[in-house]
């Protein structure tokens, strides 16, 4: 049958083992999550059996637990610490090395390597956090170039929710649950008792390439359409949390006087674990070392938190001094700066950040407050 | 955490070119003060750099071994077969920058930023109000309208420092005092026995400006504080403050929009600013902390 792209397919758990064997066979190194450490990380695998098959992670505020399910779902999982983010903008890249002899400097052409790499069963927000990211660092004025190379050699298999965790509101957002674009092939993994399915959407030419080369397949029958858009609804209309993202911009940024912020300073530790496991978070810092002899230096690009003081320290003192102004920070870039910035939110929805807060902060909680406080506080119309 | 596997890996050549900085040698450093110096660049070969910047723009210059530090470009934004900065030592990398000697090496990525907006104050009084080593950054907007004297109506330059010792190009002043088309005046805040001029607080002398506020337009530099109080001077003789041009300072890393240090809720200082008309930030400069 001929592949085409845009279309649905009917694919087995076998179709889903070939897949990622023929991913394997055009060089691809097949990234996926797996389980390890008592969560689930992304990690190389070389079959499916290495997914984490038949487990969940169960999400709270401040906590996060893997629960065996009741099936065997391949793709049965919310999201763990990690993003995607680390292979495209890696938390630690040499950036450049110098040598210098005689007081004259030369860059030395050195460079940490890309690789061809094919990123299996993530998740709807986790796409839509590298298409956040390719905004900052492809669309702009200035290309990061390890980024740009390491994106042109990436292919993308996300997998659809059918459930939803505790901390997502990808919903509102509008990042999920339901992959929409930017994927190569996208997967909707339907089980119905013995039945075990899925519907495999190609998005790209090199998505309808791979697809192309698993036998005997064939659209995705009526029935299994109906039910993978049962499932999806029902993920979403099952939500962990939501916010509404209409005027929120303007809400934030109207707002930055508002006491409400020295209220979260209370329980904000500034710990900064929002940011490292946030998908679209990109700031970074840079490192300078050196040989001993002075001949041979090396400049390494860090992640970075805005929660560091450091961060925003300039000669004289540090400009974001209070949690208060960092969290700040941090929330109004998320949910507005962002918008005049790169025309998009800088939250997916993932959640994350509410799961890995050590006192349990929930960002969807502490915008509802906000503006519930506002709203409280506006005057009211009187009829003349 | 690097992924190595050798099937896979794709040599590249260089892994980030916005990141790499142009090398250029030091020709010349001369002295200001006590703690500020000006440093000229050259290319290596002895060709002329032909470095083209527009006034009020910025480098970021990369010692070997040390860091990277976003400077003003100090020099003539006309005559550029040399890239010129003046530092003021305040720290890690502005020391080490110090402590090359002539024909050592400096990295330059840039120019970076907005810039003065010369062509607008075409045909307008210019009032150019600088603190300190704000003046560096101003220089180039001097220049430029030195060199195109013709075009521009009035212009005015006060200058504040915190004593005669702390003032910087002071032979340069002290020829432009000269000039019957530029009205100079320089203030310190604490004077010694020797010195017979100002003493105040640089926003004090927009009492002295002469032209008519509503052809004018105004460039200031200087610490914020003083920034914001020349605002308020210049609001007072008359000026609006869609004319009043300011250059903005935050920590930097990248310069090109690309880490995050510089942001002023949705700017980007390096890459809309350093000079935002007073107009488009005053709302953010009274906000603490932002
Ligand atoms: C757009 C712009 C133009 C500037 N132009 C000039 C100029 O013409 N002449 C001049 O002397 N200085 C200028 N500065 C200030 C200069 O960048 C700082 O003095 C310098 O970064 C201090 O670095 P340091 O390592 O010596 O100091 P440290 O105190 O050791 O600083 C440590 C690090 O903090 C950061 N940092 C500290 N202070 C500043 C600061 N004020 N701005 C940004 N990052 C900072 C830097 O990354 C620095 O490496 C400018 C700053 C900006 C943002
Ligand atoms: S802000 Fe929180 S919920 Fe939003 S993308 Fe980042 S980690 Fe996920
Ligand atoms: S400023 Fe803070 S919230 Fe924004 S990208 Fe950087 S670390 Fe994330
Ligand atoms: S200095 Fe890096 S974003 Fe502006």
């Amino acid at each position: 049958m001929k592949i085409e792209k845009n279309k649905k397919y009917l694919l087995s758990k076998e179709n889903i083992s070939s897949l990622v064997q023929i991913l394997q066979k055009q060089k691809f190194k097949t990234i996926a999550p797996v389980v390890k450490d008592e969560t689930i990380l992304y990690d190389e695998i070389q079959s499916i059996d290495e997914l984490p098959i038949g487990m969940t992670d169960v999400h709270k505020a401040g906590s996060y637990s893997l629960k065996k399910r009741k099936d065997k779902a391949l793709f049965g999982y919310n999201v763990g610490p990690q993003s995607c983010k680390k292979f495209l903008f890696p938390p630690k890249l040499t950036l450049l090395q110098t040598k210098k002899i005689d007081g004259k400097v030369t860059v030395i052409k050195s460079s940490d390597p890309v690789e061809k790499l094919a990123l299996i069963g993530i998740k709807p927000c986790e796409l839509s956090a590298i298409l956040v990211q390719d905004k900052i660092f492809i669309e702009g004025d200035y290309v990061d170039s390890y980024y740009k190379q390491q994106r042109d050699n990436l292919f993308i298999v996300t997998t659809n929710c059918t459930e939803t965790a505790y901390s997502c509101f990808c919903d509102s957002m509008k990042t999920g649950p339901e992959a929409t674009k930017g994927f190569d092939l996208a997967v909707t993994e339907l089980i119905d008792g013995k039945n075990h399915r899925f519907v495999i959407k190609t998005g790209s030419a090199a998505g309808v390439k791979v697809l192309s080369n698993i036998e005997g397949i064939a659209l995705a029958p009526d029935d299994a359409l109906a039910l993978e858009e049962a499932k999806i609804s029902s993920a979403k209309n099952k939500m962990g949390r939501s916010i509404s993202t209409e005027n929120l911009k303007e809400l934030l940024l109207d707002n930055l006087n508002h006491p409400y912020w020295a209220e979260i300073q209370e329980r904000c530790v500034s710990c900064g674990n929002c940011t490292m496991v946030c998908p679209t978070c990109f700031c970074s810092d840079i490192l300078d070392e050196t040989s001993l002899s002075g001949e041979d230096s090396k400049r390494t690009r860090l992640w970075d938190s805005c929660f560091s003081k450091d961060y925003s320290y300039i000669h004289g003192g540090v400009v974001r001094a209070s949690i208060k102004s960092r969290y700040r920070q941090w929330l109004t870039h998320k949910f507005a700066s962002w918008v005049d910035q790169f025309d998009t939110f800088g939250c997916v929805g993932c959640g994350r950040c509410i799961v890995w807060c050590p006192v349990g902060i929930d960002v969807t909680e502490e915008i509802n407050a906000i503006e519930q406080d506002v709203e409280k506080m506006k005057p009211v119309e009187v009829e003349a | 955490m690097m992924l190595q596997s050798n099937n896979t890996a794709i040599k590249t050549e260089l892994t980030n070119e916005p990141f790499v900085p142009v090398m250029y040698e030091i020709k010349r450093i001369q002295r200001e003060t006590e703690d500020t110096f000006t440093i000229d660049l050259i290319l290596p070969d002895k060709k002329k750099t032909n470095f083209r910047f527009k006034p009020g723009q910025f480098n970021s210059m990369f010692v070997h071994g040390c860091g990277e530090v976003p400077i003003s470009i100090s020099g003539n934004p006309i005559k550029n077969e040399k890239i010129v900065h003046t530092i003021r030592v305040v720290g890690t990398v502005t020391r080490a920058i110090r402590r090359l000697k002539v024909g050592e090496y400096i990295g330059i990525r840039g120019p970076f930023g907005s810039h003065w907006p010369v062509e607008k104050a075409v045909d307008k009084n210019v009032i150019i109000i600088a603190g300190g080593i704000g003046l560096a950054p101003i220089r180039p907007a001097v220049y430029h309208i030195l060199e195109h004297r013709e075009k521009y109506k009035d212009l005015s330059i006060l200058y504040g420092a915190r004593t005669p010792d702390d003032i910087i190009f002071k032979k340069e002043l002290e020829s432009i005092r000269g000039r019957f088309d530029i009205d100079l005046h320089v203030t310190v805040d604490r004077a010694d026995n020797k010195w017979m001029g100002n003493v105040g607080v640089v926003p004090t002398l927009a009492k002295r400006i002469t032209s008519d506020p509503s052809n004018s337009i105004a460039f200031v530099c200087g610490p914020e504080i003083m920034m914001r109080y020349s605002a308020v001077a210049l609001q007072q003789y008359g000026m609006s403050l869609q004319d009043i041009y300011i250059s903005l300072e935050r920590n930097m890393k990248c310069g090109i929009g690309l880490c995050g240090h510089c942001q002023y809720t949705g700017k980007f200082i390096c890459k809309d600013g350093p000079v935002y008309s007073y107009e488009t930030v005053k709302d953010l400069l009274k906000t603490r902390e932002i």
